[in-house]
């Protein structure tokens, strides 16, 4: 079993990267696990086909700790098993602990059976304390992608990601697999974003280019894999499932310093484009 | 046991604590919030935290603690604690009936960022009730931190000015002391005619008789209408700076009224600076009981001089205790050779100001050296005397594994004394506490003479 977490700045397309390979991979037969770990809980909705699923936490406050496996797992497109952490309304109690919480839960009702090829992990933005790091603590996921784009912002958030993935690294199994870069049409995108990966001592594991065929399978509830098998667009989601399929490449990454950061932004993302 | 303690003092890296020398920031917050007539001191977390806090209270007074808890679960803690608390309030109201609900927070709240007035605000109070708040994050500070915190909330909930001029009356904040002492400070005031509200006042609440009834609120502590009336009065008396000087400094904020921080009573300047002030502020004689009290204590000063004339001693406890009892010792021709607290010198945001720099410049004044130390821990009192032995330890029960180690005579003050009952119903402030301390101290030292002697040195007359 793979466990991989994926990480990125906020409203990167981390969800719906997540969601188009997790279909393009089991499409290709395998046997999949989504665990969204959001408190937004919209991590699975493609998959679901826009079900709303009830997430393990509201399920254990209004069920109290008797929980049945069934009741917080729901099978998705080509069987793939849907759970949603969730969390707290905005602005109380802690996020990080629910996620926590709702992952031993998931160990505790023997969730993760032998049988699974992969477990995904989909986290919210940043590793902005210790429960959103429980994905990759031992034992969990031990492999990272970052999902970014061109945009300094998105580099910005990776780079930090990378910092806690090498703290994390340091002492335990977790490595860095690769950057998936989300094109935003941002300016000599794929040279940046490559000169980026290699400069963290990764690779770009993929460019997924834009188009508008995502959003509207996404207003459909459903992936681009699902809506449009024969779409452009589905090609590169599989294309970016076999990458991470055949990956091999699993490294400790080297983050940057702000000015290098600036520097390789620079070079390979304004000064070419000028 | 403690025979590892090591002689070599190392600095730790680590910034361990061995052996604490405080406690929890909520159990202070409880013990004030006692001192209110009629409130239910409620602990806004898991269980644990208020089981250990009421049997820490329970243990020291040898009197049922009662406070009720948000009994966090997990989900709790996920969720936030809001629908706990309010249901913890609507139960509370309908079982236990109190007056009054102080809650304080603990740990795990403080961390998950609970919004408590907010709770508070959105809860079911009914008419005539009321419900108070504090913060009381144990990561912050220690259980005089706490004790301060909940003294201060005392004030922002209550205390209103609404007389045009202030009444010839005097508030005291008697700090973290036993019942005993408030007992024997309202007895003082007393007897300087001085019309007075003492606030927080656990005595007949920790201290209360056996009836052979059982009451759940006993007939102790502040009411709210004189909670409410502080604001009124002329003067605030704050005794100890750790523990009742924020609170002194809010109710000058707050409703104009000034405030004097003095020491904590103990020994004969510090009851001596508390007369005097009360005498200032209503031109009132010091009465013939008290003179004649003061004359006793230093009879009996200067009969005894000999037994600790020249004596070295270790203290450690709460550091408004701890400096009033240096100064007594001092006053007694003892050399206080290691003097040590386990709370911080002064929480952040706070008016208190620097332990060590207090002690230092007592034992300046007499030139005296001493090793001094706030935030520290018992693993380093107990280095300190491998290296420089002393004659006597005085200090709250856990002195007892040093006393026993070093085979040191061991004074007990402060809180919590667990192992030794009475303590809490008699007073170690003013004179007649100064006298007690003698008892205490000689009793203490020649007890060891006694047991040391020879034969032929073995003294009917001592």
């Amino acid at each position: 079993m793979r466990q991989v977490a994926i990480y990125g700045k906020g409203g990167i397309g981390k969800s719906t990267t997540t969601q188009n390979t997790v279909a393009a991979l089991a499409e290709a037969g395998k046997h999949i696990m989504v665990v969204g770990c959001d408190p937004k809980a919209d991590s699975t909705r493609l998959l679901l086909g826009g079900l709303c699923q009830k997430t393990v936490l509201d399920t254990l406050r209004d069920e109290g700790d008797d929980i049945d496996l069934e009741d917080i797992l729901k099978n998705g497109f080509k069987d793939t098993r849907c759970v949603e952490s969730g969390g707290p309304e905005p602005g109380v109690g802690c996020a990080g602990r629910g996620i926590i919480t709702s992952i031993n839960m998931l160990e505790s009702l023997g969730a993760y059976t032998p049988d699974l090829d992969y477990v995904f992990y989909d986290v919210l933005g940043d590793v902005v304390c210790g429960g959103f790091a429980m994905p990759i603590r031992e034992g969990k996921a031990e492999e990272i992608y970052i999902v970014g784009s061109g945009e300094l912002m998105a580099l910005y958030a990776a780079n930090n990601i990378s910092k806690g993935i090498q703290k994390y690294a340091t002492t335990g199994k977790v490595r860095l697999g690769g950057i998936i870069c989300n094109s935003r049409k941002a300016d000599n995108e794929y040279e940046l974003v490559k000169a980026f990966a290699e400069e963290l001592g990764s690779q770009m594991i993929h460019f997924v280019p834009r188009d508008n065929i995502v959003q509207r399978a996404e207003i459909n509830k459903k992936t681009v894999i699902d809506f449009d098998p024969t779409a452009g667009q589905a090609d590169e989601y599989r294309a970016l499932a076999k990458a991470i399929d055949g990956n091999d490449m699993f490294v400790i990454p080297k983050p940057m310093t702000q000015d290098r950061l600036e520097e390789v932004m620079m070079k390979h993302g304004f000064l070419d484009a000028i | 046991m403690l025979d590892a303690t090591t002689k070599e003092i190392k600095e730790r890296a680590s910034g361990g604590v061995i052996n604490p020398a405080k406690t929890c920031q909520p159990i202070g917050a409880m013990y004030a919030a006692l001192g209110i007539h009629g409130c239910l001191p409620h602990s806004h977390g898991s269980q644990g935290c208020c089981s250990f806090h009421r049997m820490h209270l329970t243990r020291h007074f040898r009197d049922p603690i009662m406070a009720s808890t948000s009994s966090f679960t997990e989900g709790a803690s996920v969720f936030g604690g809001g629908a706990n608390l309010k249901t913890a309030i609507k139960t509370i109201f309908q079982v236990y009936n109190p007056d009054i609900i102080a809650v304080h927070t603990t740990c795990l709240t403080e961390t998950i960022g609970d919004d408590i007035p907010n709770i508070i605000k959105t809860s079911e109070i009914p008419e005539g009730k009321m419900v108070i708040h504090t913060n009381t994050p144990s990561y912050v500070g220690s259980h005089v931190t706490g004790f301060s915190n909940m003294t201060k909330s005392m004030v922002n909930y209550f205390a209103e000015a609404t007389t045009p001029l202030k009444k010839e009356q005097v508030n005291i904040i008697p700090g973290f002391v036993n019942p005993g002492d408030m007992r024997e400070i309202k007895r003082l005031t007393r007897l300087m005619n001085a019309p007075y509200i003492m606030f927080p006042d656990t005595s007949g609440v920790v201290d209360s008789p056996m009836t052979g009834e059982f009451q759940m609120y006993p007939k102790g502590g502040t009411t709210q209408p004189e909670l409410i009336d502080t604001g009124n009065s002329k003067l605030t008396i704050a005794l100890g700076r750790f523990a009742s000087s924020d609170a002194a400094e809010q109710l000058d904020k707050k409703c104009k009224v000034p405030a004097v921080t003095l020491k904590a009573p103990i020994g004969i300047k510090a009851t001596d600076a508390l007369l005097m002030t009360l005498r200032r502020a209503f031109v009132s004689d010091v009465p013939y009981e008290l003179e004649e009290e003061r004359g006793q204590l230093v009879d009996i000063m200067t009969d005894t001089h000999f037994h600790f004339h020249g004596k070295k001693v270790a203290i450690f406890g709460d550091p408004d205790i701890v400096t009033g009892i240096t100064e007594f010792v001092m006053s007694l021709g003892m050399i206080p050779v290691h003097v040590l607290t386990g709370t911080p010198g002064g929480a952040v945001g706070s008016v208190v100001g620097s332990f060590e720099e207090d002690i230092k410049e007592l034992v300046d004044q007499a030139g005296l050296k001493a090793n001094i130390k706030a935030a520290g821990d018992l693993f380093t009192l107990h280095q300190w005397i491998k290296n420089e032995p002393v004659d006597l330890l005085i200090g709250n029960t856990y002195g007892k594994y040093i006393a026993r180690a070093e085979d040191l005579p061991f004074v007990r003050v402060g809180f919590p004394v667990m192992d030794r009952s009475v303590h809490s119903y008699m007073p170690i402030v003013g004179y007649r506490g100064a006298m007690r301390l003698i008892e205490m101290i000689s009793g203490a030292l020649l007890d060891r003479q006694d047991r040391d002697a020879a034969d032929e040195d073995f003294e009917l007359v001592m």
